[in-house]
């Protein structure tokens, strides 16, 4: 009888960090299809964030305001540099310009409603201002977009203030295509265009190149509306002194800065997750280049790009930014990757809160759909009231850790409130790394 | 007629086109003279109302940009995107324009009796424009509607990517775009030429001397298959 041979230990299976289970997938599917993989909202990967600071509120040397009793401010001017009529706003958190087309009638109207109970502003996308948009938003900003889809002097008039798009943090550089499902009638006729077709949106503007020539184009815009509108321009976080700096020296009331977190309603999975920059990276030197001018918090700077909640409201404010804007976080207020339709998001092959097919006009939401059945899920009362109420916490948020510093305005944020959990964060957003007083890139160890 | 004179060497822009943006009841049938543009950019922009504006002399950009109703004639030359966006009413440059004439214009005719330069109609909306010269490249780049009607030559990558837009060409093309192809004409379509022939200044011209360009179609739906032709 042989003695029994001792068990060799087996190594468990190892899977690549390199080639994950979600980059295989996208290999196989690109090898099926020989076509790249189109998508809706932002960079998903995990980038440094505004999680990566923390506040250090008030101490010995710092005195904190009382919560609920003392005042702490959160108005906003914008636009007072050139325009006759700049807006005020009751908060500093916007909702950002997204389409009609790419999202239902219903979803613009309850964005509409919900930024107009909080005081804010709603912004149009490509494809043009819908009348359900301009009578449920108080204040509504029009983009000027390089497509001119819909684009008429009627609604410049009409609009509060004017946001000429250069580019957008999802896809700095790129266009768009909005895929013939989501064409209906209504949507081809706003855009002048066939019903049903693949519709290209372009990277740039037909009448205009360079900064030199975008200086007479706001002028244009300017004239037409007789000065009155305030005129905003929208980039994507790449360069962001450079462009911040040329967007002022062209004549803007207020710069837009997306970072790449920031939604689209449809791109490629490699655009999205391979240009632009992180908003972290991109305030302070956008605040530098206002800085620089002489024109910090004359000329406003709004960001956006994976705004969430308060914190990240307050930390944007802190850094220099004037207000924020939400897209992605204002869709899911509304009910977007809703739990609620977790079955039909696995009929699509998906699961709620990772459902990116905005593209495709099949959102069980009823939001990024111009399906008439789907569009009906989505009550415009009740999701503008959720949004109202979002907004509210996001401004009461901001409100708790800025009274905690001892401010009596979310303005009042500075640098100095803040630290960096992280190398990264701390060279990106120019503040010490928690417990030093070293910034890479600034201070010295 | 009523003729109103503003000379720009006296009085700012800004003002003459507030002005012109006067209550229509107010302006209707007015005519209006601006003297000494000397280039400047956004001359008689934003107009609605049914006026005639002449400017006596060259324009900068965006001349007559997002024209409503109103008539405008420059007397010289136009610098880029003359009559952007312009919705409704009527353009006429009677020397030669820049880049990107009647871009993305809506409605309305735009006349050019010089050359015009490149991007020449791009992003067309619906509009008409007559171009007595030839126009530069890329010119209807992406137009989606409207008719483009070229009496001499039109430079390379005429029409590419275009949607429903029609162009008319009475001399050379150096090369069409992507998906652009040359079209029978039809008896209607004939007719949309004669007639903008004949509103242009250019009734003498006989439509049949001119060729037909429009969409393939072929490239209306994002295919795997077509992405060599972008």
């Amino acid at each position: 009888m042989s003695e029994q041979q001792p068990k060799i230990p087996q190594t468990k299976p190892r899977f690549s960090a390199t080639f994950d289970e979600s980059t295989m997938s996208e290999i196989r599917r690109a090898a099926a299809t020989g076509i790249y993989d189109i998508r809706g909202a932002g960079a998903k990967r995990k980038v440094p964030h505004f999680d990566d600071l923390l506040f250090l509120g008030a101490s010995v040397s710092r005195y904190p305001l009382e919560g609920y009793r003392e005042k702490c401010a959160t108005d906003v001017v914008l636009g007072a540099r050139f325009a006759k009529k700049p807006i005020h706003l009751k908060t500093p958190v916007t909702i950002a310009g997204m389409s009609f087309g790419s999202l239902s009638a219903n979803a613009k109207e309850a964005l509409g409603r919900g930024a107009s109970a909080a005081g804010t502003s709603t912004t149009t996308g490509d494809g043009g201002m819908t009348q359900e948009e301009r009578g449920h938003s108080s204040i509504l900003v029009y983009q000027y977009l390089p497509s001119r889809y819909g684009m008429n002097p009627d609604d410049l008039r009409k609009a509060d203030a004017i946001e000429v798009v250069i580019g957008q943090g999802a896809k700095p550089g790129g266009g768009g295509m909005l895929l013939g499902q989501k064409i209906t009638k209504r949507v081809a006729k706003m855009r002048c265009l066939p019903e049903g077709i693949d519709q290209r949106s372009s990277c740039r503007h037909p009448d205009w190149t360079g900064p030199d020539d975008l200086e007479i184009k706001i002028a244009e815009i300017r004239e037409i509306t007789d000065w009155e509108k305030p005129i905003y321009v929208k980039i994507g976080a790449t360069r962001p002194y450079f462009d911040v700096a040329l967007a002022v020296k062209a004549g803007a009331d207020v710069v837009v800065l997306d970072g790449m977190q920031g939604g689209t309603a449809a791109t490629q999975e490699v655009f999205i997750e391979h240009v632009g920059i992180p908003i972290l990276a991109a305030i302070r030197p956008a605040v530098q280049a206002l800085q620089d001018l002489g024109m910090h918090r004359k000329v406003q700077l709004i960001v956006s790009g994976g705004i969430r909640n308060g914190a990240d409201v307050a930390k944007a404010l802190a850094l220099g930014a004037d207000a924020v804007a939400i897209g992605t976080a204002a869709l899911i207020a509304l009910g977007d990757n809703d739990p609620h339709w977790e079955e039909e998001y696995q009929k699509l092959g998906t699961t709620a809160g990772a459902y990116d097919d905005w593209h495709e006009g099949r959102d069980p939401a009823g939001i990024t759909t111009q399906d008439p059945e789907l569009m009906k899920r989505l009550d415009p009362v009740k999701a503008g009231h959720r949004l109202a109420n979002y907004l509210a916490v996001m401004t009461m948020e901001a409100q708790v850790i800025a009274r905690a510093c001892g401010k009596s305005h979310l303005h009042n944020l500075e640098p100095e409130d803040l630290v960096a959990l992280t190398l990264e964060a701390s060279a990106m957003a120019k503040v010490p790394l928690a417990g030093t007083s070293w910034i890479p890139g600034v201070t010295g160890f | 007629m009523e003729t109103l004179t503003f000379d720009l060497d006296a009085k700012p822009l800004r003002e003459v086109n507030q002005f012109l943006h006067g209550d229509a009841s107010s302006l209707n049938g007015k005519e209006i003279v601006i003297e000494n543009p000397n280039g400047a950019h956004s001359i008689a922009v934003g107009l609605k109302s049914d006026i005639h504006v002449t400017i006596k002399g060259h324009a900068g950009y965006y001349a007559a940009g997002m024209n409503q109703i109103a008539k405008v004639t420059i007397e010289g030359s136009a610098g880029s995107g003359v009559a952007e966006n312009m919705m409704s009413g009527m353009v006429h440059v009677k020397g030669f324009a820049s880049n990107a004439a009647g871009a993305t214009a809506n409605g309305g005719l735009l006349v050019i009796d010089g050359d015009a330069g490149l991007r020449t109609a791009i992003a067309l909306k619906g509009a008409d424009v007559v171009v007595g010269g030839s126009v530069g490249s890329f010119s209807a780049f992406m137009a989606q509607a409207g008719n483009f009607v070229i009496l001499g030559d039109a430079g390379e990558g005429l029409g590419d990517s275009i949607y429903e837009a029609k162009i008319f060409v009475r001399g050379k093309v150096k090369s069409l775009g992507a998906d652009c192809e040359e079209k029978t004409m039809s008896p209607e379509d004939r007719q949309i030429l004669a007639d903008l022939l004949a509103k242009s200044g250019y009734a003498d011209v006989s439509p049949d001397s001119f060729k037909q360009y429009g969409s393939a179609r072929t490239l209306y739906h994002f295919h795997v298959d077509n992405a060599g032709a972008y």
